[in-house]
């Protein structure tokens, strides 16, 4: 049926997520097209009444003042310098820029990069945990949960024998780190859930130590390390021992 | 060298995060279902932005980051665990092709219930489909941001968007028959002309 590929669509045509030369083509077939047109007439009017019902609720004024109020209370960090004061002040700063800086620039830059890595691999632990479906493929066998993997990331790696170590793997997902696509491994050891994600460390946009670790991120422990061209990481709320002994596994 | 203020950036947390607030609390209030729990809710939500805000990286965007720490707060609390369990039957991995469906001016005429039928009806429904349908039509996000803001690939931002309006458009059909009953015979109508 000729309307049938551009039915499937309609949903991404109305929020005008589709690429310009697809759009340009819709657009003159629900001109022509009676019920292309009425089911997109249908659809539109839906989604408006959405957005209207949707605004719903409204934060009290007394709220938001005691948001602003806490806000105000706790210092800020600017992104840039947006007003200069003139005279010595500036002076001075640039003296103390020039003095420190050249030396804490480098290590300041790259530790709030490697923050906000590490900040990324939590939410995504947190999230897939949260998830309905945490894993794609559920398996517990290494050799069903690796082959999953070919061709849909851009890389292969290895997953250890886990016989007699206490954890034990319970599948796998795909991820995403900077719009890269890599692996999200899930162990479990005891009653705690461990997330292994591999990534392409060319991938990760900020460079981390070769071994590193951040044992305070959002109350979780993380480790990663470079090896083959691979980035991974272990995080999870298990014991700095059992999120090691599993990074070591990964190691060998 | 002076540059005037009105011509910066905003810079400081307090100038980018305040303009989202009231949206921020809005979607809150639908994910909790409860005024006090969306007020703690956005309380964390800004105070753990504001912690980690040296983290964030200019450039990149700013209200998906702050959905997303919502979302993970709301998430780790004990209403987010108990809504993240009600799962949806079907796979994430297929569902766009389900989402096609013959509309009539019964249809028509359902999308013009009322706005509190609406809502009932998006209240309704689980919570991922629910947070995918807001963010696009509610606070008008593009399918990359949705992504980013609930850390899932575009293809289940789009199987979820796919699902939430099929099951909203079913719901409302159903209120909406239901409703044109009910005032029908209150005004004496008679449905069988």
């Amino acid at each position: 049926m000729v309307c049938e590929p551009y039915k499937s669509k309609l949903d991404t045509y109305l929020d005008r997520e589709l690429p310009e030369p697809e759009m340009r083509s819709f657009d003159s077939h629900v001109r022509s097209c009676l019920s292309c047109s009425a089911e997109a007439l249908g659809r539109e009017q839906l989604q408006r009444s959405i957005q209207i019902a949707g605004r719903r609720f409204t934060p009290s004024a007394e709220f938001r003042k005691r948001i602003q109020e806490s806000l105000a209370s706790k210092p800020q960090r600017n992104f840039v310098l947006s007003s200069f004061r003139p005279g010595w002040l500036l002076s001075a700063a640039v003296v103390i820029c020039a003095v420190f800086g050249v030396f804490n620039s480098h290590y300041l830059g790259s530790r709030s990069g490697s923050d906000h890595v590490f900040s990324e691999i939590a939410d995504l632990h947190v999230a897939t945990l949260a998830s309905s479906s945490p894993v794609d493929v559920v398996s517990t066998d290494r050799h069903t949960v690796k082959p999953w993997f070919q061709g849909r990331i851009p890389f292969a790696f290895n997953l250890p024998e886990l016989q007699n170590t206490g954890f034990s793997l319970q599948g796998g997902r795909m991820s995403y780190l900077d719009q890269s696509p890599g692996a999200h491994l899930i162990y479990d050891v005891g009653k705690h859930h461990i997330s292994v994600f591999v990534f392409q460390d060319r991938a990760v946009p900020v460079s981390i130590g070769k071994n590193s670790s951040d044992p305070q991120q959002q109350s979780f422990n993380v480790e990663t390390w470079r090896q083959g061209g691979l980035r991974y990481f272990v995080i999870g709320d298990a014991s700095v021992d059992d999120i090691h002994r599993l990074a070591e596994l990964f190691k060998q | 060298m002076w540059i005037s203020r009105a011509a910066a950036q905003p810079d400081s947390f307090e100038e980018l995060a305040m303009p989202l607030f009231s949206q921020l609390y809005n979607f809150a209030h639908w994910l909790t279902q409860n005024r006090e729990e969306a007020e703690d809710l956005v309380q964390e939500t800004y105070a753990k932005s504001l912690q980690g805000f040296s983290s964030f990286r200019r450039g990149t965007n700013f209200r998906a980051w702050m959905y997303r720490i919502l979302r993970n707060t709301f998430l780790s609390s004990r209403t987010g665990l108990r809504a993240a369990v009600t799962v949806p039957l079907e796979s994430e991995e297929d569902g766009l092709e389900l989402a096609v469906r013959n509309e009539n001016p019964e249809t028509i005429l359902m999308t013009r219930c009322n706005s509190e039928l609406v809502q009932t009806a998006i209240a309704d429904l689980p919570i991922h489909y629910r947070e995918a349908l807001l963010l696009c039509d509610v606070e008008e996000m593009s399918y990359q941001e949705i992504a980013e803001s609930l850390s899932v690939p575009i293809g289940t931002v789009m199987s979820r968007l796919s699902r939430a309006r099929r099951t909203l458009r079913e719901q409302l059909q159903h209120k909406c028959q239901g409703e044109r009953v009910v005032t029908g015979t209150g005004k004496g109508v008679n449905h069988g002309l």
